[in-house]
């Protein structure tokens, strides 16, 4: 049950966002759910592929996916993201992680202004 | 779409795909900004990244069934119980107006951001110089 209930936050959450939702699952894994850190992260990555193609249905059927745009972001940020996290295990990035804070703020302030 | 908007896009996909990697978010966070730089209206953004993060979601995945750290068992409990919410999240959004939206997706950045700081700083250890 707490399961179900976690799982259908998260996919409030995503979908309201469009983004995975694994900000909001994974420590309701760990906290609520008893979940050690690795396979909460894990996990909630498999429940994010689910959850998302819910979301790519839902959206569609309102006509609010651009596929070729989809393809065109998505497919080269795979390859990053992988080469990204190969990168993480052997860089000590915590000033690193000051400076996406930043840009995460700094986009956080433009799409307020525009 | 223009030759440059294309290679924009790929250019976006590559960056929001390193970051991600490297600081341990998911890429939706990043595709939304950048999929409403491409010119995108925020709802579409929103549809068109919860596409876009599916190749980066199973990559990620396989990679985690291989390190022994994923159930998969809690992992479809959890997706298809997310369903439901799916249906809630995606109708509140596209009952809102979009600009509201925006700014909500704006104060999420902010968190997202404040949290990775957090997350670091008790990272960090306390006697930086000691083995």
């Amino acid at each position: 049950m707490r399961l179900v209930a976690i799982g259908l936050v998260a996919g409030v959450f995503s979908a309201f966002f469009g983004v995975g939702g694994g900000i909001v699952a994974v420590p309701l894994l760990i906290l609520v759910a008893g979940l050690p850190e690795r396979a909460a992260t894990a996990t909630s990555l498999m429940a994010i592929a689910i959850t998302a193609t819910a979301g790519v249905v839902v959206y569609a059927y309102r006509g609010e996916v651009d596929v070729a745009y989809a393809a065109l972001v998505g497919l080269p940020a795979a390859a990053g993201a992988l080469a990204g996290s190969a990168w993480q295990q052997r860089i000590r990035a915590s000033t690193l992680t000051y400076g996406f804070a930043v840009l995460l703020s700094a986009l956080g302030v433009w799409l307020l202004a525009s | 779409m223009t030759t440059s908007t294309i290679v924009l896009a790929l250019a976006l996909g590559v960056a929001a795909g390193v970051l991600a990697g490297l600081f341990g978010v998911g890429g939706g966070i990043l595709f939304v900004p950048a999929l409403v730089a491409l010119g995108l209206g925020q709802i579409e953004a929103q549809g068109t990244s919860l596409l876009a993060i599916l190749p980066t979601v199973l990559a990620g995945t396989w990679n985690q069934r291989r390190y022994g750290n994923l159930r998969p068992r809690t992992a479809v409990v959890l997706g298809v119980s997310s369903v439901l919410g799916v249906e809630v999240g995606a109708r509140l959004a596209t009952a809102l107006p979009e600009t509201t939206v925006r700014r909500l997706f704006a104060l999420l950045l902010f968190a997202v951001a404040v949290h990775l700081v957090w997350r670091t700083r008790r990272q960090e250890p306390r006697y930086p110089d000691s083995p």
